[in-house]
């Protein structure tokens, strides 16, 4: 299976340790190959009451062989052990790093939790297989091969007929791991759709409970925990069936063992010695075969825990820095969309020839209906996503003639959600300048008008947030996200409707500190409220990715069009009062001030 | 999930941390509760138990009948006889089937059991979470609950299956011994000499090995943690170019990982070594004092062979039950926390005798009602309010003035610490909470939304829903229009976090499920904060439809959105300021007018 190779791939990358653990395995195997045939051996003298000097030194031999059989049995679980481990380390700081790197586009289709489950039991599962998987396939190959060729040496026909279970085990193997594969699958995607429900109700739990939906999110989640314990029941019993059967076939041989080599026992062409050494021989492959049954389980399951893994791994970042990309010189600002057009999916534009220019020191606010492209515009500035056609230029260079770390770190984008780590404020506020300084982190937090508020708490700064700590408010955390981004001083600044949670009271001072903060660099500005947007240098109303209208605040506000509207929208004094379902949206009775 | 105004402060009573705290290795509360999730099982379990049992025995029987089969080969005092192998082999065949039948049976009833424990102890705390109070989830964030439902709901169910492993190695031991002795005391007391050596090393082994297995799950909790986060936050992560950075730091603590591990297995490949040895040890004695006895023709050569078969049998249910004892460790402590969180108390409980309600009309008394999360900082203090039926009242107040908490009093998120809150002349604690949802809906902030179809999300648990009613849902609140654009209409599935729709169409769809519900009371929670004013025309002009024949309380910093409020309630520190209509309020020129011209003129002006 191809998987499996690129899986084994993976151990091939560790060859000092893999070759030391096949180093050891073999010599474990030697030796433990030989402790039957000297008991054989030992048991013959015994009966034929030979020479107690040599039944001595068959004892001191066995000793000595179960010691160095002992010390190279440590060696091949250590160096197995860390391939293993070597594997399972490469992995999760591939997928880590890789994960890292994929564009949003990947994101947006990706839940945690899956992505979770295939960095975290997925990579299990082909540790697993690398480490006993593997070596004990080798071990048991070893084992048999050896057996084989002994038994056969100390009388071929009996070891013919004895050996017969062979074929059986290979038989089951290929018939059950190709049904416990699709299975293990099954399950395992299952398993990452309940954690999905799980997350998402705790998440949701408010809604729920205004809802009343107790008994349908029960009866959700059941349904998908039973889907799985019905699976993993049949995959029980495929698995049960495959270590009885082997087992039984084991005991078969051992039955046979014991009616023909009676029989060669009896008619004197087989030595007692050598009819042990045929029973110890099979106790010493018993083991390794039993094991077997796990390991075509174990087979299946990493065949399809390294497919989900490879789904990560293989999808392509759909932003590359090109080859020989250049980094982008400190920017004065000066940005231009040229004839830019954006698809997410194939079948729908987002956004359709859009042109303009944002001059260095402008600010730029972006208007519309929501899905009209307002955050589209803004993140291919980032290059979050590659337009389909046309460009966009950041002093006259296109942005994807650039290195990414050498443009995004030029321009500070507070994004619309808010995520926050768990970790200190201080480190929270400095996530993209580790080693800001304490009074650099002060002001830019005075500017976001969080100062006070982290002051107020007894731990200050030190205060952990997040996961592990205490919970912020909406607002606190927007103003936080700006804390962060003013921080890496960038010359070019996003503002995707990140004030939209602060309270109206703080708003205000906000709003004041940042009209500071934005000068000397190009902004770009989504908001709702008039407030923020009305002293922008341009405005652009978007309407289905296209641009409708634009021009500063004085210019629209003449023209009877879209930003008119919006304005007397914004202002209708009637709020709850009965509006007419279809009057129009035009100039009450207050008219335009 | 917003928190309203009680943001911060140390979460209190949430559940226990004590991830990484080294568990009893017994502990009867665990074992009497668990025992009660066999108990449903009892039958398959018996049965998995009862083949174990046959299992064990006809496995350790083997090299019995095998001593019997050479005994019939080279027993110089037996008659040589082709049918005395017969009868063996007859009997060793007869062993083998049953131990096969056993096998099979007790790994499938197993697997059955666990799955089945794995189920309810799923389910349980799945249902249990559903009626924990709001508080719990004020006070334990999801990704610590979620550990609890998943890891820890794991751990325990392997209990099951620890049990009957132990009891089949003990078993198997015991069995051995017994064989040995019965074949021959002597030698057998000679062999099972090394037997002490063997429980010193391991007891010394013990203590090293636990630390370091706890030392690994320790690393790879830390290296889970940040994987989660990053993968949450892997936006602003490239946004602010932290990927090397981070990538840095993840790359060592999996390497710490890596260490951990790598002590911890030289720690247990030791074993192996010193296993080997005495084992060899062990035979070498057999062979040899053996070997003498036979040849004193004291002892037949087939006991030195079934002695030899039974010692390479005998050391591997010792190394499990030493591994064994980390792995119930573990369950003890995972059981601890399981049940802890089973059996955390239910704040909001339904009442013992509910009165029976058929509907609820929607009037509501507030009669001086005192609310806090913590007692040093009262939120509610002594608030008497009276909402008619059908009635529209806007709450209006600084940050912290008790907005959110006043509306989580009426959905009953939580019981007031005095005084009552009164819904139709019943107190809210008298009418079941099934019947109280079933009249209520709310908007909040942040529209929350399932990762399903638009469809199931506006149904949301109306399952009987028709096409009909949720298009007229929609087209209600003006969401009818975008969602049929969709490429996929109803059937688009929302993605994680509703990101391929836009925060407006969101708070729409939010809204639309809200109506399908149909419900008496609504709620609405600063529905319009985050949204933009193209969709909040959308909202304010259906919001007569939205508020018609049902009370609805509307929290909202937006002056339109006040405005036409029937009542204006202006909250100050847990206290009613001043009410009235928007006219009369601005006449009075107290707070609310004051509140007006500093914060809603900026809007206008």
């Amino acid at each position: 299976m191809k998987i499996l190779l690129r899986l084994l791939g993976l151990a091939w990358g560790h060859p000092k340790p893999l070759i030391a653990a096949y180093g050891c395995l073999i010599a474990t195997n030697c030796f433990a190959l030989t402790i039957p045939y000297l008991l054989g051996n030992t048991i013959d003298q015994v009966l034929e009451i030979g020479n107690p000097q040599d039944i001595v030194n068959f004892c001191l031999a066995i000793l000595f062989v179960a010691a160095f059989r002992g010390a190279f049995s440590f060696g091949q679980t250590y160096f197995g052990e860390q391939v293993s481990q070597l594997v399972a380390f490469d992995l999760r700081n591939n997928l880590y790093r890789h994960l890292l790197t994929l564009s949003f586009s990947f994101h947006d289709k990706q839940q945690t939790g899956n992505l979770m489950s295939k960095v975290t039991a997925d990579v299990e599962a082909i540790r697993n297989f690398v480490q006993t998987g593997t070596l004990r396939i080798s071990q048991t190959i070893f084992l048999l091969t050896g057996t084989t060729v002994i038994l056969l040496i100390t009388n071929w026909r009996l070891a013919l007929i004895s050996l017969g279970f062979i074929p059986i085990v290979f038989w089951r193997s290929t018939v059950s791991s190709l049904s416990l594969r699709q299975l293990w699958l099954h399950i395992h995607n299952r398993l990452g759709h309940l954690t999905t429900l799980l997350q998402e109700n705790l998440n949701g739990v408010r809604i729920i409970r205004v809802f009343g939906a107790k008994q349908y999110e029960i009866s959700k989640f059941q349904s998908a925990a039973e889907e799985i314990a019905v699976s993993t029941i049949k995959a029980g019993r495929q698995e049960a069936l495959n270590t009885s059967v082997l087992a039984l076939s084991f005991a078969i041989t051992t039955g046979i063992i014991l009616w023909f080599g009676g029989q060669e026992v009896l008619h004197g062409r087989l030595s007692p010695g050598e009819f042990a050494k045929f029973v110890f021989y099979l106790g010493l492959i018993t083991g390794p075969v039993r094991m077997s049954g796990g390991i075509i389980s174990r087979l299946s399951r990493a065949a399809s825990a390294g497919q989900r893994v490879y789904e990560v791994l293989d999808s392509f970042p759909e932003i590359q820095e090109k080859p020989l990309a250049r980094v982008l010189p400190p920017v004065t600002g000066f940005i231009k969309f040229e004839n830019l057009h954006f698809a997410y999916n194939k079948d729908l534009w987002t956004l359709q020839d859009i042109c303009f220019e944002a001059r260095p020191g402008e600010v730029i606010a972006l208007l519309g209906a929501p899905g009209s492209g307002k955050s589209s515009v803004v993140q291919l500035i980032s290059r979050f996503y590659d337009p389909t056609f046309g460009r966009v230029t950041i002093d006259e260079i296109d942005i994807r003639d650039v290195t990414l770390s050498s443009l995004r770190t030029q321009i500070g984008f507070v994004m619309q959600d808010v995520f926050i780590f768990s970790n200190t404020i201080r480190n929270n506020i400095a996530y993209g300048k580790p080693d800001a300084t304490m009074e650099e982190i002060n002001q830019v937090s005075k500017i976001a008008q969080l100062h006070s508020f982290i002051n107020s708490l007894p731990e200050g700064y030190e205060t952990f947030i997040g996961e592990r700590g205490i919970t912020l408010s909406g607002g606190q955390r927007q103003r936080l996200a700006i804390a962060r981004t003013l921080l890496i001083d960038p010359p070019i600044l996003v503002l995707d409707d990140s004030t939209s949670s602060v309270d109206a009271e703080t708003e205000d001072l906000l709003q004041s500190a940042l009209t500071d903060v934005m000068k000397g660099r190009t902004a770009f500005i989504i908001a709702h409220r008039l407030s923020s947007v009305r002293n922008a240098d341009q405005i652009l109303i978007l309407e289905d990715g296209k641009i409708i209208q634009r021009g500063n605040h004085t210019e629209l506000l003449k023209i009877n069009g879209p930003y008119q509207n919006l304005y007397h929208l914004q202002l209708m004094p009637e709020g709850l009062l009965p509006v007419s379902k279809d009057s129009e949206i035009l100039p009450s009775k207050r008219g335009s001030n | 999930m917003r928190v309203g105004g009680h943001g911060h402060g140390r979460m209190r009573g949430s559940i226990e941390e004590n991830d990484e705290r080294r568990g009893k290795l017994y502990d009867h509360k665990v074992v009497r509760r668990f025992a009660s999730y066999v108990r449903p099982n009892r039958k398959t379990a018996a049965i998995s138990l009862v083949s174990m049992l046959v299992y064990t025995f006809t496995t350790v029987g083997q090299p019995w009948i095998i001593k019997l089969a050479v005994d019939s080969l080279i027993n110089v005092y037996q008659e040589k006889t082709l049918g005395n192998l017969v009868f063996i082999v007859g009997l060793f065949s007869l062993n083998a089937f049953v131990n096969f039948l056993a096998n099979y049976v007790y790994v499938v009833s197993l697997s059955k059991v666990s799955q089945q424990i794995l189920f309810s102890l799923r389910t349980q705390m799945f249902n249990h979470l559903q009626n924990l109070s709001i508080r719990f989830f004020d006070r334990n964030e999801v990704g610590r609950i979620m550990s609890r439902a998943q890891n820890d709901v794991n751990q325990l169910q392997e209990f099951f299956n620890m049990v009957l492993i132990t009891v089949a190695d003990s078993l198997a031991l015991i069995g051995i011994v017994v064989a040995l002795f019965l074949m021959d005391a002597k030698l057998a007391i000679i062999t099972l000499s090394v037997i002490p050596i063997l429980l010193l090393v391991l007891l010394v082994w013990r203590r090293f090995a636990w630390d370091s297995f706890m030392e690994v799950r320790r690393a790879i909790s830390a290296v889970n943690g940040m994987l989660q986060e990053n993968i949450s936050g892997v936006r602003i992560i490239q946004s602010l170019n932290r990927e090397s950075a981070n990538y840095g730091e993840f790359r060592d603590l999996n390497f710490k990982h890596f260490t951990a591990n790598m002590y911890a297995t030289r720690l247990s490949g030791v074993l192996n070594p010193i296993v080997e040895i005495l084992t060899a040890i062990s035979i070498v004695l057999v062979v040899f004092i053996g070997g003498i006895m036979v040849t004193n023709a004291t002892l037949n050569i087939s006991v030195v062979i079934a002695f030899i078969l039974y010692i390479q049998r005998f050391f591997d249910p010792i190394r499990g039950l030493t591994n064994q004892y980390t792995g119930f460790q573990r369950a003890m402590t995972s059981g601890v926390r399981i049940f802890n969180l089973l059996d955390t108390e239910i704040e909001v409980k339904d009442p013992l005798n509910p009165k029976p309600f058929k509907r609820i009309n929607g009037t509501i008394n507030l009669e001086n009602i005192h609310f806090h999360y913590t007692p040093e900082i009262p939120i509610i203090r002594g608030l008497t309010l009276n909402i008619s039926e059908g009635e529209t009242i806007a709450l209006v107040g600084t940050t912290g003035a008790g907005k959110t908490t006043l509306a989580s009093l009426i959905t009953r998120f939580y019981d007031v610490t005095q005084g009552k809150v009164i819904l139709d002349g019943h107190d809210i604690r008298e009418i079941p909470q099934s019947i109280l949802s079933r009249h209520m809906a709310m908007v909040p902030q942040e529209p929350f939304l399932f990762s399903q179809s638009i469809t199931s999300n506006i149904k949301f648990n109306r399952i009987s829903a028709t096409t009909d009613e949720i298009i007229e849902a929609s087209t209600i609140v003006n969401a009818h229009e975008f969602i049929q654009k969709l490429p996929l209409g109803y059937d688009t599935i929302l993605q994680e976090r509703g990101q391929n729709l836009s925060l407006g169409e969101r708070q729409l769809i939010s809204f639309a499920r809200a109506i399908l519900a149909d419900p008496k009371i609504l709620i609405l929670d600063e529905a319009t904060a985050n949204i933009d004013s193209h969709t909040e025309y959308l909202i304010q002009r259906a919001l007569r439809r939205i508020l018609s024949n049902r009370t609805s309380i509307v929290i909202a910093h937006r002056l339109s959105t006040i405005r036409g409020a029937d009542r204006i309630i202006v909250l100050d520190h847990g206290l009613i300021a001043e009410q009235g209509t928007h006219e009369e309020l601005m006449t009075k020129g107290k707070v609310y007018g004051h509140l007006y011209k500093k914060y809603f003129s900026l809007q206008e002006n």
